[in-house]
């Protein structure tokens, strides 16, 4: 089957326990001392098993404290990194496995729009080039009559006016519109958009935003939004995952997470944003303590060191998995030893064997 | 792409209900373009500066002097206008014009009977072939494997730059000198050793800049596009680190003239061709400083400064270009 084909109501992006470790970087001293003593390299542990589904159609916010990973998630979804483990499945094929042919496909579906328009534009290149040029990988035909449509989908009206300019030439939202007119020409249907107003000026956020949502609509796409603005995330997303260290600690309907917040460290995120205003962008969200370390990770919930609610030693030694709770009314799921597993959950449970099994079990009795 | 569902804003064009590609833009006419600006910008920022001119203005008078050479000298180079006692080297010379306004010979003669504004003129083709061939290759392979190691990374890079390193580890004259030695003397040992040595710097700097060119967002949103490494480095990488590959080019030019200067006046220089360097080295042997026949060695020395100093100038230019606190 090819990677093109577009089913109704395809679930169109798998991923399975995404990890992304990057090895720190070392002298060359270090690293033969490691060599005779055996010692492990150290890793940051930027993403560490991260898993979802994306359907087609469907925008999922990932929300977070820079750092948390997930940006690294997002460019690995649209493989700008390799993973270190776990899976990303589009359309029912692993990226990891997939052959040329099947990754030029992919390279078409999916793209990303980053968040700096100044940043990712090349200073060298008119508008025209830029957005030309993913239709010159993919020898794509009409090539000019693609690019003044894409400009007009962005609203740079007359489109052969830009043709030739720069990209200094240009405003901030220009730019903008012009990397999301870039990731638009080969008709994707993914994209993975990553801060895309945080730079902007807040003026100018609005319409940005609102030429994302036409494109969401009109291209019938899937989009990743990445974002430390909780205000944005719900007036963009249908769900949304809360990152911390790596992990998602709860994923849910947007209203659900927002509106009724389980995990300490999503309440504490949202406690701390005042009035939710879509049209404003607000500064990072402050949180006492210090995030652990990527390196040396903390053991059992990575939180356990700033949580307000520490319920004592589980929270250090089990590591709470993402599922369905049965405490509340929301449909999301929390990694927390607060809440109870919901009944399937534990259900499923009981038929597994695994030692996961076990270990579910015993913080199930606490 | 297009989904059968809901059509997309694409979709006529996919139905190939347009003719043939009606392309009103030529990708080769942009590529063209692309690079032509890309330069072009490059030259109106560098000839902003009154001594870069004058720098420009030197050189291309060299220039223009090596490549009618045959036209403009007087005599051969190595035409003796005279025969003085075979075998015995004595102080047999021809005074120049404003010495003795007899003479026949605008800058003199050297003992040897050879013409000095003759040597002079062809002479000035060693060096800018020296100069201009080792500035070329400097700048070109320093390029390639500074983008090519800055780019891949990882063990290319860390072979790449051991290279580089070891080169480092080699002065340039003396090696130079060594490897024309081995070689044999000759214009093309020289340049060809010049060469293997210089384009160390380039490479490093060009490396660094790579280094950090790969992670900005641009290059970013070409390889989710799908771009090959080659695409991205010829279109994404090369075109900004234009600038610095000239800057270095520039230098190139300066240091390799000097370098041939110096294996020459130590007697290494092609017997064959007549240089700024074997002019000096020959008016060594006759002891030319000691007789007082200043004309035989100060020209050549005159011809060498000024072309170093209009490489440097250029090179120095180009530094406030890509290096804008310079200013
Ligand atoms: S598991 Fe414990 S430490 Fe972690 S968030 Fe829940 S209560 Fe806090």
């Amino acid at each position: 089957m090819s990677l093109n084909t577009p089913m109704d109501d395809e679930t169109l992006l798998e991923v399975r326990n995404l990890e992304k470790h990057f090895q720190v970087d070392e002298g060359i001293i270090s690293s033969l001392l490691r060599s005779v003593t055996g010692a492990e390299a150290d890793y940051v542990h930027a993403v560490d098993g991260v898993s979802f589904d994306l359907k087609r159609g469907e925008t999922l916010g990932l929300a977070g404290e820079s750092g948390c990973g997930k940006t690294t998630t997002g460019m690995s979804l649209v493989k700008l990194h390799e993973p270190t483990d776990g899976s990303i499945r589009f359309r029912g094929r692993d990226l990891t496995e997939a052959d040329d042919d099947e990754l030029a496909q992919f390279r078409q579906n999916a793209q990303m729009i980053f968040q700096d328009p100044f940043e990712s534009l090349n200073p060298r290149m008119t508008v025209y080039d830029t957005i030309a040029e993913p239709l010159r990988i993919h020898d794509v035909r009409n090539e000019t009559a693609r690019v003044r449509r894409a400009l007009e989908f962005a609203e740079l009206q007359p489109p052969d006016q830009y043709f030739n300019q720069y990209p200094h030439e240009l405003s901030g939202g220009q730019r903008q519109r012009v990397a999301i007119a870039r990731a638009l020409v080969l008709d994707p249907d993914f994209i993975v958009a990553d801060e895309p107003v945080s730079m902007l000026d807040v003026s100018l956020r609005a319409g940005v935003l609102s030429l994302m949502e036409r494109m969401t609509e009109e291209f019938d796409l899937s989009v990743v939004y990445i974002s430390h603005d909780l205000s944005l995330l719900r007036h963009m997303c249908d769900r949304l995952a809360i990152m911390y260290m790596g992990k998602i600690v709860e994923k849910g309907p947007t209203e659900d997470v927002i509106e009724n917040p389980q995990h300490p460290y999503t309440r504490s995120l949202i406690n701390a944003v005042p009035v939710p205003d879509p049209g404003i962008g607000r500064e990072r969200v402050e949180l006492g303590g210090e995030v652990g370390d990527a390196i040396d990770v903390p053991s059992g919930c990575r939180f356990h060191g700033r949580c307000s609610e520490y319920i004592g030693d589980i929270c250090e030694t089990e590591e709470p998995p993402l599922e369905g709770k049965a405490d509340f009314e929301g449909r999301q799921e929390v990694a927390c030893h607060l809440y109870e597993p919901a009944d399937d959950v534990v259900e499923a449970r009981v038929g597994e064997t695994t030692d996961t099994g076990d270990d579910s079990a015993a913080s199930a009795d606490d | 792409m297009a989904t059968q569902d809901e059509p997309s804003i694409f979709a006529d064009l996919d139905d190939g209900a347009t003719e043939e590609d009606v392309e009103s833009v030529n990708r080769w006419e942009r590529t063209l373009r692309l690079w032509r600006e890309t330069i072009g910008e490059q030259w109106r920022m560098l000839t902003d500066d009154l001594l870069v001119k004058l720098a420009m203005v030197t050189l291309t008078f060299f220039m223009a002097v090596a490549i009618f050479a045959p036209l403009l000298a007087p005599h051969g180079p190595l035409t003796r206008q005279y025969e003085t006692d075979a075998e015995i080297i004595i102080a047999d010379w021809v005074d120049p014009v404003f010495i003795d306004s007899e003479s026949a010979y605008i800058l003199g003669t050297t003992s040897q009977g050879y013409d000095i504004l003759s040597q002079l003129i062809y002479g000035s083709r060693a060096a800018l072939l020296v100069g201009l061939l080792a500035a070329v290759f400097t700048a070109g392979i320093g390029t390639l494997v500074g983008l090519t190691a800055g780019y891949y990374g990882g063990k290319i890079d860390d072979t790449l730059m051991r290279i580089v390193d070891f080169l480092y580890g080699m002065p340039l004259l003396p090696t130079v000198i060594i490897l024309v030695a081995l070689l044999g003397p000759s214009l093309w040992n020289i340049i060809f050793a010049i060469i293997v040595l210089q384009w160390r710097s380039t490479a490093r700097v060009i490396r660094s800049q790579a280094l950090s060119l790969r992670e900005r967002p641009f290059v970013k949103a070409a390889q989710v596009a799908g771009a090959s490494d080659w695409h991205i480095i010829s279109r994404h990488l090369a075109p900004n680190v234009l600038p610095l590959s000239f800057l270095y080019g520039a230098f190139a030019i300066a240091w390799a003239i000097l370098a041939e200067a110096g294996v020459s006046f130590i007697g290494l220089g092609d017997p064959n061709r007549v240089s700024w360097g074997t002019m000096l080295q020959s008016s060594r042997a006759y002891a030319a400083l000691d007789f007082g026949v200043w004309w035989w060695f100060v020209p050549p020395g005159i011809c060498i400064g000024l072309v170093v100093i209009s490489g440097f100038l250029i090179g120095r230019g180009y530094e406030e270009i890509t290096n804008p606190e310079l200013r």
